[in-house]
């Protein structure tokens, strides 16, 4: 959960200095040589294609149907054993893995891009309208928003999939639209923008043309940490039984061990798989985020080499 | 050798800072860079030393490099640095920490970034102090108004932080640091760079009366070369990462005899004298990388022939010393 | 001091939207909450029940929105929230005063531990780049601070408590044969049952506070400052710091206060994990219980408990950073 707090973040001194421009080729190189990088992309791809392609994975293909004797061990039929309405555990965190990454990449993207248009329209258009949407941003930022969250579920009825998506995406903007306009106000008046002013570009033009590609790297991390708040939340939501307890995610498989006190029943793989997957999935964005700080911020790299005779000198 | 003719006014007196083939390399993924290659320094008590060179020559390096000051990725990889007779390249950290200050103190380009943004003057003067032994608070307190009054600071902003004060008032905060135990050798890396003209001169002429009121020595670098030369006695030119020239301040200026100091000499106009062209140095620095073994100044020299594929030693032009093959005394010697 | 008028000003006004909010929720939702309440309680409500969720709602037929607005304000400033219906006919402040030192005690003092740790590691580990420590440290920390609190909470009930028969209890805060009163063994109980929660809590969140506080620090030893402590002959330690950390430690502060809300998030699911009794455990219990005023008041607790400490962390930064008390 605290892990969206991490890398380029304003608790990081460091915002100002995410704006280099990267080719496609060089971020290829700087990602593969980066060891944080690789194991976060090599799970995410894993990941994906489990969600793409379920089929592959397993045979079975209903795994919600209670189809087999309740709570069997682990077996070579059964390789994580049985839940105690008699479904596979395997089966169900393969099928499991897509609704959990599609919350995690939509959200994601839908947090980001609202960060990015808050953000930097009160960086650009500056004065009251900039003091409103900070404002704004700030109060979202402080308010408490998983009891909000979990007040509206209740009120609203237990949540469908849009539901949740829905409310995660206005909960989880305003981390990221804060950072974007730090971002944006120090770039304002560097020279480059200045010389496209001068030129005679359009604001707009400016904006999307100039401003955004230098803010690729920012805008990539704040993706990297809605995508981990998403997951997170979503899981916890679904744990204490706020989301769709009838489709199937990990979030629910972990809602129906803890109500069937899978623990205390000697059934610990029905809670430690799930809650291990979910776990590997946030990982994978925390460790790209973490790996594309130190990619833009050579500074932070790890030395390898002995040290020398005063540490810090 | 950096035996220059002596500057009138000094006696021969022991150097106070003996440098002798100072190298300091940065490890980088491309491999090994020097920024500094064999550089020969002596310092005499009481001498301002002034150091140029254009930006990227590793004249600031060099002056770390002598502090002791350096921060990985760089390292000395060569060369000795004596001070009163100790080696401050193998000393440890202990005799180090006891010489830091005491006897030679730093004075950087900008008080802003150099003083603790979230502590006091007076807390910054004291600590230094106490890290040296000074117990007595009433000492302290009484030394760091004393020093503030040498650069004309009045001794109630000791209790200011120093984004409370001026650009110019914090630069003399800083040198009033620096003198809190009257050290023998003041270092100094652009100092002024950070003012505008006229604080700049004023600062200039500060430390200036202040040396030679106190009698400590000072190693100036700059990119300034007409600001320092009104107040070094001796002035060293250095180019990609080498000294290509070292002399009394006057003789530079009059006699210069590398061509590159003559090519910065001409890129400054004259008020006084004649308009002419301003002619500038064509092309740009090697990359240090993988440095010319020749000559480092030849790409660029209007003077150039063929013994300059041989890196050349400082020769005396009867003025100054200049790493010129021009003013070897003969073929033979340009070829040892 | 101008700084902190405006913090208090922003305070203010982050309250008022969370009420604003509490106050307009159930008239966004599809039906009148009040009758929908009677609905399911049907015959259980008595007069006075009725008054209560009328307090809790701000409900009034017979008056306009906006006086029913005001009234609610008027309700919510002097701590008048109604009648829990779960714990009926107890009041909610009383339910709420009940469960906050739990809390703040379990949580609050585990967040402030891992926030402290965290930032004495990271500062060590910033220190000493390339060390053994170093390198290590962000692999490490980046993956446990990406694991969901609930699950740890869980398998830390797995291991210390469902594999060792119950060494270490996984339920309440205290056991249901002891009596609450300020003894030795009684104190000893609470603190046995604290621990699975309060190590739950420590593990996830001490990862980011060590990787924030690392970056900062390899920021801040790159500047003048710090090389000019070394000139001066100052003893590493003093440099670390005097010099480093106390720089580095501001935007940390910062970071902190941004944070809470996911501290929040974490601890609620800690809480349900544990049954421990605390705001969270009762805001989840509420809801399964359709509690309404007890729901509302608790959120307006929670948020006024992370304004405090975002509060609290503006005074921190006020009296570590003299910038930050001349700037407007």
């Amino acid at each position: 959960m605290s892990a969206t707090i991490l890398a380029g973040t304003p608790g990081t001194a460091e915002v100002p200095r995410r704006s280099s421009r990267r080719r496609g080729g060089g971020l290829l190189a700087a990602v593969r040589s980066n060891r944080k990088a690789m194991v976060g992309v090599v799970l995410l791809v894993l990941f994906t294609v489990v969600a793409a392609f379920p089929q592959w994975f397993t045979s079975i293909e209903d795994p919600d149907a209670h189809q087999f004797e309740l709570s069997l061990p682990p077996s070579s039929a059964h390789w994580l054993g049985t839940t105690a309405f008699g479904q596979d555990i395997y089966a169900q965190l393969i099928y499991g893995t897509r609704q959990s990454l599609v919350i995690a990449i939509v959200v994601g993207g839908l947090a980001t891009v609202l960060s990015v248009l808050v953000g930097v329209s009160a960086a650009y258009l500056g004065g009251a309208t900039d003091s409103a949407l900070s404002a704004m941003t700030d109060v979202f930022l402080v308010v408490p928003t998983f009891p909000l969250i979990i007040v509206i579920a209740a009120y609203a009825g237990k949540g469908s999939l849009t539901v949740i998506i829905g409310v995660l995406v206005v909960t989880g903007w305003s981390y990221g639209a804060r950072q974007l306009r730090a971002q944006a106000l120090s770039l304002r008046n560097r020279d480059f923008l200045e010389s496209a002013r001068v030129r005679g570009e359009r604001r707009s033009y400016i904006i999307v043309c100039e401003v955004l590609p230098t803010m690729t790297s920012l805008i990539l991390a704040t993706f990297l940490g809605s995508a981990l708040y998403a997951v997170l939340t979503a899981a916890g939501l679904q744990f204490i039984g706020l989301g769709d307890s009838s489709s199937l995610s990990w979030g629910t498989m972990l809602h129906w061990a803890q109500s069937n006190s899978a623990l205390q029943s000697g059934q610990p793989l029905w809670v430690i798989a799930p809650g291990l997957c979910i776990a590997l999935l946030g990982a994978s964005f925390a460790l790209l985020n973490y790996a594309f700080d130190e990619i833009s911020n050579p500074a932070l790299r790890p030395i390898r080499r002995p040290r020398g005779k005063r540490s810090a000198s | 050798m950096a035996s220059a003719p002596l500057p009138d006014g000094l006696l021969s007196q022991e150097p106070l800072l003996q440098v002798r083939g100072l190298t300091v390399e940065y490890d980088t993924a491309a491999g090994p860079v020097r920024a500094v290659e064999s550089f020969d320094l002596d310092v005499l008590p009481g001498e301002f030393v002034g150091v140029v060179g254009e930006s990227g020559c590793g004249k600031s390096t060099m002056l770390f490099g002598i502090a002791q000051l350096l921060s990985p990725p760089a390292r000395i990889s060569a060369g000795s640095v004596l001070f009163k007779g100790s080696d401050l390249v193998t000393m440890t950290a202990r005799e180090l920490n006891a010489t830091r200050w005491r006897d030679v103190s730093v004075v950087m380009q900008s008080a802003m970034n150099a003083l603790n943004p979230v502590r006091q003057l007076a807390s910054q003067y004291e600590d230094v102090m106490r890290a040296h032994g000074e117990k007595s608070s009433s000492v302290i307190r009484q030394r760091s108004e004393e020093v503030l009054a040498l650069v004309g600071i009045d001794k109630t902003h000791l209790k200011s932080y120093p984004h409370q004060l001026s650009g110019g008032m914090r630069q003399r905060a800083m040198i009033a640091m620096a003198l809190l135990f009257t050290p023998d050798l003041i270092i100094m890396d652009e100092p002024t760079s950070a003012l505008d003209v006229v604080a700049q001169r004023s600062l200039m002429v500060q430390i200036k009366e202040l040396q030679q009121r106190l009698g400590f020595a000072v190693v100036f670098v700059t990119h300034d070369m007409s600001l320092v030369s009104h107040f070094s006695d001796r002035l060293v030119v250095m180019y990609a990462a080498k000294t290509v020239e070292i002399g009394p301040t006057r003789d530079v200026f009059a006699h210069p005899g590398h061509p590159y100091t003559q090519g910065l000499l001409d890129a400054f106009p004259s008020i006084r004298g004649p308009r002419v062209p301003l002619t500038g140095i064509p092309g740009s620095p090697p990359n240090l990388l993988n440095p010319p073994t020749g000559c480092r100044f030849a790409a660029r020299c209007p003077h150039r022939f063929e013994l300059c594929d041989i890196a050349p030693d400082m020769y005396d032009t009867g003025h100054t010393l200049a790493a010129c093959h021009l003013h070897a005394a003969s073929r033979e010697e340009a070829l040892r | 001091m101008r700084f902190l008028l405006h913090r208090l000003g922003f305070f203010a006004l982050t309250l008022w939207a969370a009420v604003t909010v509490n106050f307009f929720i159930p008239r966004l939702m599809p039906g009148d909450p009040a009758s929908a309440m009677m609905a399911r309680f049907h015959g259980r409500l008595n007069p006075a029940a009725v008054h209560a969720m009328a307090i809790a709602f701000g409900v009034d037929a017979n008056q306009s929105l906006w006086s029913q607005y005001v009234g609610y304000l008027k309700n919510t400033v002097t701590g008048n929230f109604g009648t829990s219906l779960t714990y009926f006919p107890l009041s909610v402040s009383s339910q709420i005063a009940q469960a906050l030192p739990w809390t703040i005690g379990l949580i609050g003092l585990a967040t402030v531990l891992a926030f402290v740790g965290g930032t004495l590691i990271g500062t060590i580990s910033g220190w000493r780049r390339g060390g053994a420590v170093d390198s290590i440290v962000p692999p490490v920390f980046v993956v446990t601070s990406a694991l969901p609190y609930f699950w740890v909470g869980m398998m830390l009930i797995l291991v210390f408590s469902v594999w060792t028969n119950g060494a270490l209890p996984n339920d309440g805060a205290y056991s249901l044969d002891a009596t609450p009163a300020l003894s030795g063994p009684f104190v000893l109980d609470v603190l046995r049952h604290a621990l699975l929660p309060a190590l739950t809590v420590l593990i996830t969140s001490i990862g980011a506070w060590i990787l924030t506080m690392r970056n900062n620090m390899v920021t801040v030893l790159a500047e003048d400052y710090v090389r000019m402590g070394r000139a001066k002959g100052l003893s590493n330690r003093r440099i670390m710091y005097q010099y480093a950390a106390r720089n580095a430690l501001l935007p940390n502060l910062a970071g902190f206060a941004m944070s809470l809300g996911f501290v929040v998030a974490g601890a609620i699911l800690v809480e349900y994990v544990f049954n421990y009794p605390g705001l969270g455990y009762m805001l989840l219990n509420a809801v399964n219980n359709l509690d309404y005023p007890l729901m509302q008041a608790l959120f307006l607790m929670i948020t006024v408990a992370v304004l405090v400490a975002v509060l609290i962390c503006d005074i921190l930064t006020a009296w570590l950073d003299p910038r930050a008390r001349s700037a407007s």
